[in-house]
C-alpha cells in the first residue's frame, strides 16, 4: 500500500510511545545504572565502570549458562520445525477435522507456563504420574529431580508439547494458501510426493517457516516458567536457562551489579535476534 | 515467488492465466476430478489422519491426567494408581470456591488481565492507524523498538520494575501488572491490527474524508467496525499473554493482588501434600484459553506471528 508522509501521525503514536516508554525505558536505565556502579549496602554506590561486564563475560557460571540456553533451543529447534512441517502436511484440509484438529491443537498454547510446568511435573513423578509411572513398569529408570538427563529430556519433551504446535498452525496457514492449479500442474508433469513437497509446498512455506523458527528461537531463549516449575534449574545447576540463572541472582543473592551486566548483555543478544527477525518481516511485508 | 527452473509450476501459473476469470465457477467435472485425486495421492496417504490423531493424542494425555487427578482424593492419588477416579468427588474445586486465599488469585488474576487487554488495546488502535497508513520521521525505527519489547526477557524487567513501582508506591497493586504487563502486550496488540488495518484498502479512508467525516468520527462509526475481527483477536492475544505470564506477576505482587499463577507455586513449594486442590486449580487455569479458543481458530496462527501470516 502507498503510505503518505505525514508527521502528524506522531499524535496518534503517542500514547504507545508514552507507555511502552516507561515499561521499557525507565527500567532499562535503572539496569544500565547499576551495571556500572558497585555498593558496599545502605544505597551509598560508587562507579565501577565496566568491571561487571568484564566479570560476567569471563565467567564460567554465564557461558554454561549461555551454553545450556542455546543447546536447549537448538534441540527444540531441530524437534519442533520438521515435526511440525510433517504434521501440518497431513492435517485435513475441509471438512469437520479442520475445527477440531485446530482447537485441540492450540490448546497447549494457551495454557498458563507454569501450569505448563505443574501439568508435566505431576505427570513425569515416579510415584504419581502417568509417564513416570509407564517407564518405572517398564524397568526404565527415570527421576526428572535426580537424573540430569532424564531432566533435560523432560525439559525438552515439555516444550515440544507445548509449542510445536505454534509450528503445525503456521505452517498450515502457509499450506492453505497453495491454489489446486499447482497441484494440477505438478500430476500433469507426473511429478512425485518429494517433488510435490519440495518444489511446492516448501517454498510456500518458507516465509511461515522463517517467522516460526524465529520466534522459537527467541521464545525458548527467555524460557524461564516451565523449566523452573519442573526442575527449579536442578538437579545441580544442569536446567539452569539463562533466564533462570539471572533471576536467582538479581532477586535471590541480590547481586544487582553482575545481575545488570547480565541483563544488558543478554538483551543485547535479543536486539540482534529482534533486528534478524524485523528484517525477515519488513522483506516479507514489501513483497506483500 | 516461484522457482523460475521448475517447468511444472510456470505451467500451473501459465494455466490459471490463460483460464478467463468467467469460466472458472463452472471448471469441468475432469479437473475437479483431477484435483481431489492430485490431494489424495500426490499429497496424502490413506493414513495421514493417523498423525495428527497420534499427535493430539499426546498432546491431550497430560492434561487428561491433570483433569482426572482433580477429581481424586489425595488418599486415591497418593495411594493407588488409577486411570479413572474410582470415586470421583468435587472435594477439590470445593476447596478453590470456598477458599478465600484460593478464589481470590482468580479474581486478582482477571483484574489485570481485563485492565491490560483494555489499556493495550486502546492505545494500540490509533498507533496501528498511522503505521498502517502514514510514513513519518523514525516510524520503521520505533516499530522496530516496539518489537524488541516484545521480544525483551521479563526475567530483565523483573527486578526494576519492583523498583520502579515502589518508587510509585504501586507495588501489590492490580494496576502496576496490568501496566507492567503492557511492555509485551502493547506491541504484539499495534503489530497485529497493523497487520488487519493493512488489509483495509485506503480508498474507504479517503471516501470517507470526501463525505466529511472527521477522523474520530471515521474511525469509530466506519473503520473500527471493518477490522473488527482484528480487535478481536487482538484482545484475545493480550488476554491470553497476560494470563500466561507469572514472573513479573509475582515479583509484583505479595498478597492483595497475588495472582492465581503465584497461589499455586506457593502450595507446590511449601506443603507439596494436596496434589488434588493442585490439579483442581490448574484445570481452571486452562478453562478460560478452552473456552475462546474456538472463536479465534483461524486467526490463532496470525496472532502467534505477530499478526504476520
Amino acid at each position: 500500500m502507498e503510505k503518505t508522509w505525514n508527521n502528524k501521525a506522531w499524535f496518534l503514536v503517542l500514547p504507545v510511545l508514552l507507555l511502552v516508554g516507561f515499561s521499557a525505558v525507565i527500567p532499562l536505565m535503572t539496569v544500565v545504572n547499576y551495571s556500572v556502579q558497585d555498593t558496599f549496602g545502605n544505597n551509598v554506590f560508587f562507579w565501577s565502570g565496566l568491571t561487571w561486564f568484564e566479570q560476567v563475560l569471563h565467567s564460567r557460571r554465564f557461558h554454561e549458562a549461555l551454553l545450556r540456553n542455546l543447546a536447549f533451543s537448538f534441540t527444540i529447534l531441530a524437534i519442533q520445525i520438521p515435526l511440525g512441517i510433517f504434521i501440518a502436511l497431513n492435517m485435513p484440509r475441509k471438512g469437520i477435522g479442520v475445527p477440531i484438529c485446530l482447537v485441540l491443537m492450540a490448546l497447549p498454547l494457551l495454557i498458563p507456563w507454569n501450569v505448563v510446568g505443574t501439568i508435566w511435573q505431576v505427570f513425569g513423578r515416579v510415584d504419581i504420574g502417568l509417564l513416570g509411572r509407564t517407564l518405572a513398569a517398564m524397568g526404565i529408570n527415570y527421576n526428572y529431580a535426580t537424573d540430569p538427563v532424564a531432566a533435560w529430556v523432560t525439559v525438552i519433551v515439555m516444550d515440544v508439547w507445548h509449542w510445536t504446535s505454534l509450528v503445525v498452525l503456521l505452517c498450515y496457514a502457509g499450506l492453505v494458501s497453495i491454489p489446486d492449479a499447482y497441484y494440477q500442474a505438478a500430476k500433469i508433469d507426473g511429478a512425485s510426493r518429494w517433488s510435490v513437497f519440495r518444489y511446492i509446498q516448501l517454498p510456500k512455506m518458507h516465509r511461515v517457516l522463517l517467522i516460526a523458527v524465529l520466534l522459537r528461537f527467541m521464545d525458548s531463549f527467555m524460557i524461564y516458567t516451565e523449566p523452573f516449575v519442573v526442575t527449579g534449574g536442578g538437579p545441580g545447576s544442569t536446567t539452569t536457562f539463562l533466564s533462570i540463572d539471572l533471576v536467582k541472582m538479581a532477586i535471590g543473592q541480590f547481586d544487582l551489579g553482575p545481575a545488570a551486566a547480565m541483563s544488558i548483555i543478554y538483551f543485547l543478544i535479543i536486539l540482534l535476534l529482534s533486528w534478524v527477525f524485523y528484517t525477515v518481516m519488513t522483506n516479507y511485508d514489501s513483497g506483500r | 515467488m516461484t522457482n523460475s527452473t521448475q517447468p511444472g509450476i510456470l505451467k500451473g501459473e501459465a494455466m490459471m492465466r490463460t483460464q478467463p476469470a468467467a469460466a472458472a465457477p463452472k471448471r469441468a467435472p475432469f479437473d475437479e476430478a483431477l484435483a481431489r485425486k492430485m490431494r489424495r495421492r500426490g499429497q496424502k496417504s490413506r493414513y495421514s489422519w493417523l498423525v495428527p490423531t497420534l499427535y493430539i493424542i499426546f498432546l491431550m494425555l497430560p492434561i487428561y491426567w491433570l483433569v482426572n487427578m482433580s477429581f481424586k482424593t489425595n488418599q486415591e492419588i497418593l495411594g493407588s494408581f488409577t486411570l479413572f477416579p474410582s470415586n470421583p468427588t468435587l472435594r477439590n474445586y470445593m476447596v478453590i470456591f470456598t477458599d478465600y486465599s484460593w478464589y481470590s488469585g482468580y479474581i486478582n488474576s482477571i483484574i489485570y488481565v481485563v485492565m491490560n487487554t483494555v489499556i493495550s488495546v486502546a492505545v494500540a488502535l490509533p498507533a496501528a492507524y498511522a503505521f498502517s497508513r502514514y510514513r513519518f520521521l523514525g516510524d520503521k525505527h520505533l516499530f522496530f523498538w516496539l518489537l524488541t519489547n516484545r521480544m525483551a526477557p521479563p526475567a530483565v524487567f523483573a527486578l526494576p520494575f519492583l523498583q520502579l513501582y515502589s518508587a510509585f508506591g504501586l507495588v501489590d497493586t492490580h494496576i502496576a501488572v496490568a501496566l507492567a504487563h503492557c511492555l509485551f502486550n502493547v506491541p504484539l496488540a499495534v503489530w497485529i491490527l497493523e497487520g488487519f488495518m493493512s488489509g483495509v484498502p485506503k480508498e474507504i479512508d479517503e471516501t470517507a474524508y470526501i463525505d466529511g467525516y472527521s477522523f474520530p468520527r471515521f474511525f469509530v462509526k466506519i473503520f473500527m467496525p471493518l477490522i473488527s475481527s482484528g480487535i478481536g483477536v487482538a484482545a484475545f492475544f493480550c488476554f491470553m499473554f497476560s494470563w500466561v505470564e507469572l514472573l513479573i506477576a509475582r515479583t509484583l505482587t505479595t498478597t492483595a493482588a497475588k495472582p492465581i499463577a503465584s497461589t499455586m507455586t506457593r502450595t507446590v513449594s511449601a506443603s507439596g501434600l494436596d496434589w488434588g486442590v493442585l490439579a483442581a486449580a490448574g484445570v481452571l487455569t486452562i478453562i478460560p484459553g478452552a473456552l475462546v479458543i474456538y472463536f479465534v481458530r483461524n486467526y490463532i496462527a496470525k496472532g502467534f506471528a505477530l499478526g504476520r501470516v
